[in-house]
């Protein structure tokens, strides 16, 4: 096992937790914050995928399509928020849960009526489709290489708005304590809808970045979400920082798990334990993890709330 | 309350009942497929096909007026299982046909068989009902599941590969897949990897592979596993230079959703769109004038699905209620398949012929399948001799 190949592995362990923090930072707001289950967010993940992929093509030029499909996860979330959402925040979890559930249905069956079920196919500009060599014989797609970039860009992004800007001070505030907050005569409504929106295009963007890897059909969303909640759990609800260093832990941890965890129990126990068991404890790693990190620290690992 | 409930039952069953006498004379089939979610895509393919196979029947299956009545076990077996009761008690069907996934058809064909009823598998190929679940009333137009797998390992075999590294999801049919390809592969195998079911990032794996430096592979992933594994191959920079040979991976689906990523890839399989005999022309040509696309082996399976309960109704002149004369006339194979002439073995599974299909650009930028050459001929599957049915 040389260390090229463990770097490699590494890398391909930050690719998936930049994703995963994507989807994580919006969910963990939403839930932190406004204290709504939101099952639904794997949809806008979709929906965002979607709508690039279709602007794109009707643009003609990749980062306008980009930025529509951004732009419109936006639009969508906030609208969602404002239409369903609004009503629920009130109700209890079960509510939110049965109410977002039908969101997904909505989204993934209107999908399928303007786009069709069969897979679509994201196409990147040319430049994006190469190889980068790292070291001497270690090549890496540039595609992954480029998803690691953006994401830690938009983690350093989302850092300066949370601590150092007066929406962040906001949102802080009110995963802490709502009720003060809009005893201080904040529109608690409109920092709703705003932090809705926003983590509907963090979503979207991991959506986005998503299709060219995976495939671009209704019910991707649901594919990732549960990875999602892992990570948030983990993370501590509410915290963003929590969401990063869980996203990050998630992602390294399930990739490592299912490179070296097999060829790991083969020499240490026996060729067949590793076999038979090393496929299907990588699957599990990261809810085994998970459970462990509630045993330990039942808030997460950063926990939002003192 | 319990008078009204008796009331209400009765009147309900008079008028379940005043139909199922009124039109005795039409055949009924039930079709169970996948149609929502992911996979509803093979469904609508295979839905398509046996709306075209009536269409060339003229809308009769057998010389009688037909209704085929769809079924959706979103690939769930207890759904399977539903969709079939209630197309047996509620809608009376003669035959029930369809059903993609292996573990849905171990669900439901014996029930169907259970009431006395044809099931007509027009994809699934589980291994127990080739062998020693085998009965009397259920046939096949597809395969079983391990025949694909065979033809590849003898193609490998006998091209002279002797380093792969394999890769297939973590469940049933994965491990079929790699039995049978060890059948008749006795190369070495650098490596078995399994992944979890529904696996959508395959990056990992595919860097342990390249580590590995082996000199081809073989992989499985059907559906959207298939989309998502081949891109990332490609991705990696592997398409073109590690030669890779799968089986349900590269089809007519997964070919417009990666495009040039398909290219050069080695399937096998017992049908091809460009397969040479006169029914199947006349299904592909038709299939593309129709629905304006290629039609993919699970629809040809269903359209050849239709013409052997049509062949066998026609034989018995509609008399529909003599299971046994129908299970003598579809024993016969006596319809024109769209894999050419075949006979069916003592376990009702076609005894048919293996291709090796290579994935080609044609000069107008299209992407197709085209067979390359024979693998096996009249080939029976490995479980014929643990049924005991004699005829």
């Amino acid at each position: 096992m040389s260390w090229i190949l463990v770097f490699e592995q590494l890398l391909n362990g930050v690719q998936l937790g930049v994703t995963l923090f994507l989807m994580a930072a919006g969910l963990t707001l939403v839930l932190g914050i406004m204290n709504l289950v939101n099952l639904a967010h794997g949809s806008l993940y979709m929906v965002g995928a979607y709508l690039t992929l279709a602007a794109t093509q009707w643009t003609g030029n990749y980062f306008a399509g980009v930025a529509l499909g951004l732009l419109g996860a936006l639009v969508i979330g906030m609208l969602v928020e404002v239409i369903t959402l609004r009503a629920l925040y009130e109700r209890d979890h079960l509510d939110q849960v049965l109410a977002t559930f039908g969101l997904i249905l909505f989204f993934n069956e209107l999908v399928a009526i303007l786009w069709g079920r069969a897979s679509l196919y994201a196409q990147l500009p040319e430049w994006l489709r190469g190889h980068v060599e790292l070291f001497a014989g270690s090549t890496y797609p540039v595609y992954r290489l480029s998803v690691i970039i953006v994401g830690l860009i938009v983690a350093v992004v989302l850092w300066y708005v949370v601590t150092r800007t007066r929406l962040g001070m906001l949102i802080r505030a009110g995963a802490t304590n709502r009720t003060m907050v809009a005893a201080l005569g904040v529109n608690i409504r409109l920092l709703y809808t705003v932090v809705f929106g926003f983590g509907a295009a963090l979503a979207g963007l991991a959506g986005v970045m998503a299709g060219p890897i995976y495939s671009v059909q209704p019910g991707m969303g649901e594919l990732i979400l549960i990875q999602v909640f892992v990570v948030i759990v983990i993370g501590g609800i509410g915290s963003v920082r929590g969401a990063l260093v869980g996203a990050l832990i998630v992602g390294v941890v399930d990739t490592l798990g299912r490179a070296f965890l097999k060829p790991a129990l083969s020499t240490m126990i026996s060729p067949t334990a590793g076999e038979a068991a090393g496929p299907a404890l990588a699957s599990m790693l990261i809810y085994l993890l998970m459970a462990v990190v509630l045993a330990l620290r039942p808030a997460g690992l950063f926990p939002a709330r003192g | 309350m319990i008078r009204h409930f008796i009331a209400g039952a009765l009147a309900a069953s008079v008028a379940f009942a005043a139909p199922a006498f009124a039109q005795q004379q039409k055949l009924r089939i039930g079709f169970i497929t996948t149609m929502s979610g992911p996979q509803g895509v093979i469904g609508g393919y295979m839905r398509d096909s046996v709306e075209l196979a009536l269409d060339h029947l003229g809308r009769k299956v057998g010389g009688m007026d037909v209704e085929v009545i769809y079924g959706d076990d979103q690939t769930k077996p207890d759904v399977g299982v539903q969709v079939a009761e209630e197309m047996l008690k509620k809608h009376n069907v003669d035959f029930v046909a369809g059903i993609i996934w292996s573990n849905v058809m171990m669900a439901v064909a014996p029930v169907v068989n259970g009431a006395g009823k044809i099931m007509v598998g027009t994809n699934a190929g589980a291994s127990p009902l080739a062998g020693n679940q085998c009965n009397e009333l259920y046939f096949s137009t597809s395969w079983n599941n391990d025949q694909t797998p065979e033809a590849m390992g003898k193609f490998l075999q006998d091209s002279g590969v002797n380093d792969i590294y394999v890769m297939a999801p973590n469940y049933q049919a994965g491990k079929d897949m790699v039995a049978g390809l060890k059948r008749y592969y006795k190369g070495r195998i650098v490596e078995e990897v399994y992944t979890k079911l529904g696996q959508q990032d395959y990056q990992a794996e595919i860097t342990q592979l390249r580590a590995k430096n082996p000199k081809a592979v073989f992989a499985f992933y059907p559906g959207g596993m298939g989309i998502q594994f081949l891109r990332q191959y490609e991705q990696a920079g592997l398409h073109g230079k590690l030669p890779l040979y799968t089986v349900y991976t590269v089809d007519e689906i997964s070919i417009p959703a990666v495009k040039d990523a398909a290219v050069g890839i080695k399937e096998a399989r017992f049908w091809s769109p460009d397969l040479k005999n006169p029914a199947n022309e006349k299904y592909v040509n038709d299939y593309k004038k129709k629905y304006g696309k290629l039609p993919v082996f699970y629809g040809a399976q269903s359209y050849d699905g239709i013409m052997l309960i049509d062949s066998a109704v026609k034989a018995t002149k509609g008399n529909v209620k003599d299971t046994k004369a129908l299970v003598q006339a579809m024993r016969k194979a006596n319809y024109p398949s769209i894999r050419g002439p075949f006979q069916f073995n003592n376990n009702h599974h076609p005894i048919q012929n293996f291709y090796l299909l290579d994935t080609v650009k044609l000069p107008s930028g299209d992407i197709e399948m085209r067979i390359q050459k024979t693998i096996f001929e009249k080939h029976k599957d490995s479980y014929h001799q643990d049924c005991k049915m004699k005829w």
